[in-house]
């Protein structure tokens, strides 16, 4: 069993209400800092533990943290992002949903680093449910003098708010989520300012990921030296997994990072295999907007070493042989999905979310879903698939925020690596409507993987 | 043009002000936009959608301009700006979801209830549609219903039966 910081307790009956999770030892960090710990020694602790930032981007959370500007007489912001939309995530929810207080510990603790006075939790909408767990827990938390004035008679004040949005995935970037909070169209902002000068009312702001925030809680209670020792290299602690796909066992799982990817899919600690008996042809590691893999390059490196859980491992051999931990969003495709179909499906989401405000997303998400929706059904050329290269290529970088990337890594990698299942449609039009391609050589040893950048 | 149920002026009860007025707090002065959003949810929560009356409403209770409501309210998905069924059924449609069959249950839906995606029943009990990754793919196929935005998970065919026959109960 690996060592888990965040989920250790999450099967105790009653693990979500204040006095259980009091029993286990919650609260501890916010008694420590508030008590012996001076903002800036937390800030320190954090960038000691390596803590990378768990939404998907992997900036050091500590770093993120030392860049918030804080001129004399100027509210300061923590914003939680809550907006958990990315394909294939699903453990902000389950963190919420079970041990909400874990995360209201954590927002303490982090607000008083960074010296907020007022924290905001922005939760995607569609989670109401979750939405009134934490006002509950919230309220608990009050009443038992964690929050308010005066916290445990440190002097320090903070209020925590949470905040639901309206339902659309660019929220979860985090300028936008700032527009969103304001009351406003999640429309990203052209950086800089970032917003650790200029955020939510124009003021210094820090926007961390739910997971990150929790993770202050064992960094703060154990060290940032101890938290550090957890993991392999440059990716410190543990990471939540959301596994989800044609898995026996899809679910949320809380690994020491640098777990090897086979292990993670085929152990019975973990998901315990491909479901019904069925072969492994395909893994998104990180949410959909990462490139999706092979299974042998998710197995293994191309140079035949085994892949690992980590920011470095995931990313080893860059977009030719490699992909991205992103969100933790672990997606497996059994060998009778279509790799067609499911990149039609993504594109249709990054066209349906893209905000509207720069063209080449706006119309480019567009083109390649339509692009993908005639190939899929049986009318494509074979000239469609270089110009969904050509399109992806026109997207990506080229637009104010992230989600064109996002948009246009899932389709050029869809056809760097399953470049002959995208001929086959075109070739096969019929039977590919009532046939999949299946999993050909995607399982092979590595020596048959493409290793061309295109 | 609006249709006639579209045009109905709306009154907003003491109770739904009281909320708007707690949520307002939340936020600096000055600052009171922020509580749009969530004003929206309530507003659809009391009347099932958000009518131009309404909007228009929630601007005056905010001091902002009736098209800071309507971008809003036509940004965000939750947000219906027709009338709908009593239950939506909204089910999630992105990929992961469809490698565990939510394709051919939104096909068994739209059979079961008799009408097309958005469209609403004849009793106005039920309307449906896709929806965009709901963040719960390990448990899919999965489907909301607001208000509440109750979950329901791991669905089959049977169990969407049984939820309708439930719902056409209640």
């Amino acid at each position: 069993m690996g060592r888990k910081l965040l989920l250790e307790h999450i099967n105790v009956p009653g693990i979500n209400t204040l006095d259980v999770y009091r029993q286990k030892g919650g609260y501890r960090a916010v008694e420590k800092a508030l008590k012996t710990l001076t903002p800036d020694e937390v800030v320190e602790e954090v960038k000691k533990s390596g803590l990378r930032g768990r939404g998907g981007a992997g900036f050091p959370t500590g770093m993120k943290w030392s860049f918030l500007a804080k001129p004399e007489g100027v509210a300061r912001y923590l914003v939680c992002n809550a907006d958990e939309s990315e394909p294939g995530t699903f453990k902000d929810r389950y963190l919420m949903t079970h041990i909400p207080h874990a995360l209201i510990e954590g927002m303490i603790v982090s607000s008083f680093a960074l010296g907020a006075k007022t924290s905001y939790i922005y939760v995607r909408g569609e989670m109401m449910p979750q939405i009134r767990i934490l006002e509950r827990a919230i309220a608990e938390a009050k009443n038992a003098g964690f929050l308010g004035k005066n916290i445990l008679g440190s002097g320090y004040d903070l209020e925590l708010y949470v905040q639901p949005g309206g339902g659309a995935y660019i929220c979860g970037e985090e300028t936008a989520l700032l527009e969103s909070l304001e009351g406003k169209r999640g429309n990203p902002r052209i950086k800089p300012p970032f917003p650790a000068i200029a955020g939510l009312y124009g003021c210094p702001t820090v926007v961390n990921n739910v997971e990150s925030i929790a993770a202050v809680v064992p960094i703060i209670n154990d060290g940032g030296d101890e938290y550090a020792k957890v993991g392999i290299g440059r990716s410190t602690g543990t990471k939540l997994i959301s596994a989800s796909g044609n898995l026996v066992r899809p679910g949320v799982y809380e690994i020491e990072l640098g777990l090897p990817v086979e292990e993670f899919i085929y152990s019975d600690e973990w998901c315990g295999g491909i479901a019904n008996g069925k072969r492994l042809k395909a893994t998104v590691a990180g949410g959909s907007s990462v490139p999706i893999l092979p299974a042998n390059l998710t197995l293994k490196l191309a140079n035949g070493e085994p892949r690992l859980m980590s920011y470095e491992s995931l990313s080893e051999g860059g977009f030719a042989t490699g992909s991205m931990m992103g969100s933790g969003g672990f997606i497996a495709f059994d060998e009778d999905q279509c790799i067609v179909r499911n990149t039609w499906n993504f594109s249709r989401f990054y066209h349906h979310e893209s905000c509207g405000q720069c063209s080449p997303c706006r119309e480019g998400t567009g083109w390649m879903e339509k692009v993908l929706h005639r190939l899929e059904y049986g009318h494509g050329k074979m000239s469609d698939i270089d110009l969904l290269v050509d399109v992806s290529k026109k997207i990506e970088g080229n637009t104010i925020c992230p989600l064109g990337d996002a948009a246009a890594w899932p389709v050029a990698s869809a056809i760097r690596h399953f470049r002959d299942e995208f001929e086959w449609h075109v070739n096969e039009p019929v039977k590919s409507l009532s046939t999949n391609y299946g999993l050909a050589n995607y399982a092979e040893p590595i020596a048959k993987a493409v290793t061309v950048e295109n | 043009m609006l249709k006639v149920e579209e045009q109905q002026p709306v009154e907003f009860s003491s109770a739904l002000i009281e909320k708007f007025d707690e949520l307002v707090k939340r936020y600096p002065e000055g600052k009171q936009k922020s509580a749009l959003l969530p004003i929206l949810h309530e507003v659809q929560a009391e009347l099932g959608w958000l009518s131009p009356a309404a909007m228009d409403k929630v601007a005056a209770y905010l001091d902002i301009q009736d098209i800071e409501v309507y971008e809003v309210a036509s940004f965000y998905s939750m947000y219906f700006l027709k009338p709908q069924g009593k239950y939506v059924l909204e089910v999630c449609r992105t990929g992961p979801c469809c490698l565990v069959g939510a394709e051919k249950l939104m096909g068994h839906i739209e059979a079961k209830l008799g009408v097309k995606e958005n469209q609403v029943t004849e009793d106005g009990l039920f309307s449906w549609r896709g929806v965009e990754c709901l963040a719960a793919c390990g448990y899919g196929p999965v489907l909301q219903i607001g208000p509440e935005y109750t979950f329901y998970e791991n669905l089959n065919e049977q169990k969407v039966d049984e939820l309708i026959e439930d719902l056409r109960k209640k």
